[in-house]
């Protein structure tokens, strides 16, 4: 009997055939879905909903490491008015819109501000919850108005609503620093590397608090600009269904008990 | 699978990429000359068998090798201010970079040193010259010769390393790459750009350091063309 053994050659190239055409399929299958979101969710009874996890008080996590927060109990409250069961997947301000973009969330609820570079992208629902994004800065430094910021250090979280307005605000001689996320660009002002932040509201009042010694006080208002969740661009099925709850939250008191028992604060007018 | 590629929206900041590409260039050359000069020194240090100083050594590079580099650059710009100092975004890239040079590098320079032929250094010494001269024009041209691919190669793991600094606000070619599609969205198209800009520069360093060896570090060695 004669043996034909195979050569670890010939191995190879099988090993790689196979592994192409699992990969082929692998990719073919997924093409095959092109079924709207909702559908998605209807059939797996799930919705994936991403959360911020460096955000207090809108998304960050507790001792026992589970993630709280209004954006986290935004996200459980429109999972239980739907029905279905909820996934939350913590992102961060660069990557949360990239995550919509490819179908990785369903929807994002993430303190996300609405502005036209992000229209042109993505969808948005109705307003939930209130939001500001000012400039902080120890009391010692002098800034009256934007023109204050000339020469000066700003540190800001690349991708969010304060980065872009702020751009746009801010004179040239400015120095943006920009850091991935929130607790790198708070952490560069607690450590002095950046004479001011340009942030939202909630983050600066976290950061007063747990670090006295800085004085930083609110300087400059960059936008007022309340919350939105975001959808992924097409899928009007979901932003519909969503845009019912809220608006059905908003009559019944719902999203003014979630604002002031995270925020403190009112709602006030929550636009479309 | 239909992909639509727009690389345009993206070319449209050539600025900010070409900003990008200065200071990743300046970082790499900066922490290349202080970093092999650093690791030089300290491998010169190692082989003359100074009590203490052998170990501080070793600890260093050994703490240097088994630690991430953005773990070291973190240490360096979020947590010297603790103890007092304070450097800016660029300079602490660069000592982070040095420092994770030049520890590689002394491990390369010592493995190119040891393998020196004792009989050179002691025919060399015989010869009158001084210590010194003995390290420098007998020790070091054929150790150069024997470990320049692997210091070009540790050159270029720097180089792109740098990409990392990025994540501290260095305007470096990733950070730009990043900036720019975080504002367009196009994060395909980016980043297809910025590999292929370190892939050119990964090559035309490359060509650059072996060319500055064979016709300036060891000139006289290359016995075979």
């Amino acid at each position: 009997m004669k043996f034909h053994s195979i050569s670890l050659k010939e191995k190879f190239f099988k090993l790689v055939a196979l592994c192409s055409l699992a990969l082929g399929f692998q990719l073919m299958s997924t093409g095959v879905q092109a079924q709207s979101s909702w559908d998605t969710i209807q059939k797996s009874k799930t919705i994936k909903i991403a959360i911020p996890t460096d955000f207090p008080p809108y998304g960050f996590v507790g001792i026992d490491l589970q993630p709280q927060g209004l954006d986290v109990e935004m996200a459980q409250f429109i999972g239980q008015k739907l029905g279905v069961k909820v996934e939350l997947v913590p992102v961060s301000s660069p990557n949360r819109v990239a995550y919509l973009q490819t179908k990785k969330v369903d929807l994002v609820i993430s303190t996300l501000g609405r502005n036209p570079e992000r229209e042109k992208v993505i969808d948005f629902t109705h307003a939930y919850a209130p939001y500001y994004q000012a400039v902080f800065a120890p009391k010692s430094l002098n800034v009256k108005s934007f023109n204050d910021l000339a020469g000066k250090t700003i540190s800001a979280t690349r991708g969010s609503l304060e980065d872009t307005e702020l751009t746009k605000l801010a004179p040239a001689s400015a120095q943006i620093k920009r850091f991935e996320d929130n607790s790198a660009t708070v952490s560069a002002f607690v450590a002095g590397q950046v004479q001011s932040i340009a942030t939202g509201a909630s983050v600066a009042t976290a950061l007063i608090q747990k670090n006295p010694q800085l004085g930083a006080e609110f300087k400059l208002l960059i936008k007022d600009s309340p919350c939105f969740i975001g959808v992924a661009k097409g899928e009007d099925t979901l932003r519909t269904k969503v845009n019912e709850v809220i608006t059905a939250a908003y009559k019944a008191g719902d999203l003014e008990k979630l604002s002031q028992k995270w925020l403190a604060r009112s709602t006030g007018e929550l636009p479309e | 699978m239909n992909v639509e590629l727009d690389f345009s929206a993206v070319l449209t900041d050539w600025p900010i990429l070409v900003n990008g590409v200065a200071w990743t260039l300046g970082l790499t050359v900066v922490s290349a000359v202080f970093g092999v000069l650093s690791g030089l020194v300290l491998a010169w240090i190692r082989i003359q068998a100074w009590p203490i100083c052998g170990s501080f050594i070793k600890i260093y590079v050994e703490l240097i090798r088994n630690t991430p580099f953005i773990v070291q650059l973190f240490f360096v710009f979020f947590g010297l201010p603790e103890l007092g100092l304070r450097l800016s975004a660029e300079m602490s890239s660069v000592l982070a970079m040095v420092i994770n040079l030049s520890a590689y590098s002394t491990e390369i320079f010592r493995a190119g040193i040891d393998s020196t032929f004792s009989g050179q250094i002691q025919a060399g010494e015989s010869l009158g010259l001084s210590k010194f001269q003995v390290f420098v024009y007998v020790i070091l041209p054929p150790a150069l010769f024997k470990v320049w691919p692997a210091l070009v190669a540790q050159i270029i793991i720097v180089m792109l390393g740098s990409a990392v600094c990025g994540q501290i606000s260095t305007q470096e070619l990733s950070y730009s790459a990043n900036l720019i599609q975080s504002r367009n969205f196009r994060a395909f198209e980016a980043f297809i750009i910025a590999a292929s800009v370190y892939l050119l520069m990964a090559i035309a360093v490359r060509w650059l350091l072996n060319l500055l060896g064979r016709n300036f570090v060891f000139k006289g060695l290359i016995q075979n063309g």
